[in-house]
């Protein structure tokens, strides 16, 4: 029976008619899986006059894109995706079918596997396949250590995952690549549903955007207190950075959840990114080991976070920090090359 | 209005210790605690009933025996009464089996008491999932709002709420018909200390415990690790990235160093725009 389950899809995010970056990002991890299993990829797109998106998911990789374009599916809720991907996948049957970890990435996948009575790995950040046994291979940090568990899913299809954002790899887009656009009918009607979406409001005031940093400085528990923990503030305003923080510091209070690095926050890739004060569990390391130059200053020269770093230096934050400051300022004075701000 | 919350006991992340020899937890340095977004799911469920003026607040949870100790947390921050299904069936449950048995436990309390509406934590800090929330309102048929930031209207005559879901940059408003299930965030309310009459009553309570045989139309293949689509298949040490270079020296050689190596990358030193 579960020969019947073949290929591998991947839910199409958009919001605004724009498709999200992990989406792309999944159609790249989601090709590789595919030419392994030797099946068709394929995209799920839903939403309200979003058709013309199809050509973009099919030039970052898919064979196959279904489509339901319909006004109900017009701005996310659990009840119309979950029902019109539900429908699809009794359908189509597919093998492997991945999301996105974003907030309604996460919560239509939770409501489709309950329905499919299947299971689902949260949060993957490796993907792969056991091409003998079918078998999808999704591995994520484990609880309570540095180490990663590969969660399996062998008696049940389709295997399903949500992957964190920017983990993956998109592919170039092609724009000769040739694919199929299958558009299914719908029959949910707007007066069936429980949930409505009364308005969207942005937050266009917000300042901390860590995702779009060119430059993050991040701070530790080792800082020690929030009094230290003003040095990351100073040096992020020294040089124009972002300030991130460890989940030990978000949830010590001194800083903001939008401002946390990792598994539970965001994964980032800046160009540079100050690791300070930080051990570098992997929860944390997750959500920044992608980033292009990585400074690491920390007391313990076992700390696992001089592992990821392009530049460690071992030594007292309190020390080294203010020194830093200073060489900032002093080279700005200079108006050399090194002056930015 | 009869609310019910779902709390889970789950070790302190802040304090918990890992091994280095072996890589894993240290379990006995990791102390029970209410899983903070739950802590703040059930008060949320207190303010809701105190905007209404009356509401009775159940808490469930799955655990062993003694996770009643976040019932009586629970309890402390105003719950009226608490449930703990408890049965060797139940162990080894991935989120699929997990929102089964809940759903199985919430229906035996809505026999009694009709459910108006559900709350739940965004996620447990042990397992970081956000699943089992949305998988208990599948099962029941209700609405689940995930990532709930605040509950700004409580209709109980047109039995609608009112509710702000977070999403990227903002937020969305949605009015969604009760019953339905509601995951929260943190940001949602901050934990009142809680009146000394609710410690007294916490420090006596004895929440109801279930078995699997006190649960209805229950298929025990649904439960526990049995009922788990998922496994562990291995546990592996990440590979190594690449990186590890260490400058030397002293301190403010180290920095001289760095503000070289800096200096070479300027091109990376861009600062952020302040779009």
């Amino acid at each position: 029976m579960m020969d019947e389950y073949r290929g591998v899809w991947v839910f199409i995010e958009q919001n605004d008619g724009k498709i999200e970056g992990v989406s792309l990002e999944l159609l790249g991890a989601g090709r590789k899986l595919a030419d392994k299993l030797e099946v068709p990829l394929s995209g799920v797109l839903l939403g309200y006059e979003i058709k013309s998106l199809s050509r973009e998911v099919i030039t970052y990789g898919a064979d196959q894109v279904y489509v339901i374009d319909h006004e109900v599916m017009k701005d996310y809720r659990t009840e119309s995706y979950m029902k019109a991907v539900i429908n699809l996948a009794e359908k189509y049957k597919p093998e492997i079918f991945l999301y996105g970890a974003t907030s309604n990435g996460k919560d239509l996948a939770s409501a489709v596997a309950t329905d499919l009575s299947t299971g689902l790995t949260a949060d993957t950040t490796m993907l792969d396949v056991e091409v003998e046994k079918r078998l999808l291979e999704a591995s994520r940090p484990a609880f309570g250590g540095n180490i990663m568990a590969t969660i399996l899913c062998k008696k049940h299809r389709p295997q399903m995952a949500t992957v964190r954002p920017k983990v993956m790899k998109a592919m170039e887009p092609n724009p000769d690549r040739h694919g199929e656009v299958i558009e299914e009918p719908i029959t949910l009607r707007e007066d069936d549903m429980r949930t409505k979406v009364i308005k969207i409001v942005k937050d266009v005031t917000k300042k901390v955007n860590l995702a779009e940093a060119h430059v993050v400085v991040a701070g530790g528990k080792g800082m020690g207190d929030l009094q230290n923990f003003q040095l990351i503030h100073e040096l992020a305003d020294t040089i124009g950075a972002t300030v991130g923080g460890t989940r030990d510091v978000v949830e010590a209070g001194w800083l903001p959840h939008e401002q946390q690095v990792g598994q539970t926050g965001e994964t980032i890739t800046p160009k540079i990114y100050f690791a300070i004060g930080i051990s570098g569990a992997i929860q944390h390391v997750v959500g920044m080991k992608n980033s292009e130059f990585i400074i690491a200053i920390n007391k313990d020269p076992q700390a696992p976070i001089f592992d990821v770093a392009t530049c460690g230096i071992v030594g007292d934050a309190l020390e080294i920090v203010p020194k830093l400051i200073k060489e900032f300022k002093e080279a700005r004075e200079r108006g050399g090359e090194m002056s930015y701000v | 209005m009869h609310i019910v919350v779902c709390v889970k006991q789950v070790p302190d992340t802040k304090i918990i210790k890992i091994n280095p020899k072996t890589n894993t937890l240290d379990r006995r340095s990791a102390p029970a605690i209410l899983n903070p977004y739950d802590a703040h799911a059930v008060q949320e469920a207190v303010k809701i009933t105190k905007a209404i003026g009356k509401g009775t607040i159940s808490v469930l949870s799955m655990g062993p025996p003694q996770a009643e100790a976040v019932i009586k947390k629970s309890i402390e921050i105003g719950a009226d009464r608490g449930f703990l299904i408890s049965d060797r069936a139940f162990a080894g449950a991935d989120t699929l089996a997990t929102s089964y048995a809940l759903s199985k436990a919430l229906e035996r309390i809505s026999k009694d008491m009709p459910v108006d509406l559900i709350l739940c934590g965004k996620h447990a800090i042990d397992g970081d999932t956000g699943q089992v929330g949305p998988g208990i309102a599948r099962r029941l048929d209700i609405p689940p709002v995930t990532n709930v930031i605040e509950v700004a209207e409580v209709n109980e005559s047109e039995k609608t709420i009112l509710i702000k879901r977070k999403i990227t940059n903002g937020y969305e408003l949605i009015q969604a018909q009760i019953p339905c299930l509601l995951t929260v965030e943190k940001e949602i309310n901050s934990i009142e200390y809680s009146p000394m009459p609710n410690m007294i009553k916490a420090a006596r309570y004895e929440p109801v415990i279930w078995s699997v045989n006190d649960l209805e139309a229950v298929d025990r293949t649904q439960l526990g690790l049995k009922g788990s689509p998922t496994i562990v298949g291995k546990m592996f040490t990440p590979p190594k990235p690449e990186g590890g270079k260490r400058l030397e020296g002293n301190a403010d050689e180290q920095i001289q160093q760095l503000m070289e190596l800096l200096n070479d990358k300027k091109e990376l030193l861009q600062p952020n725009s302040n779009k």
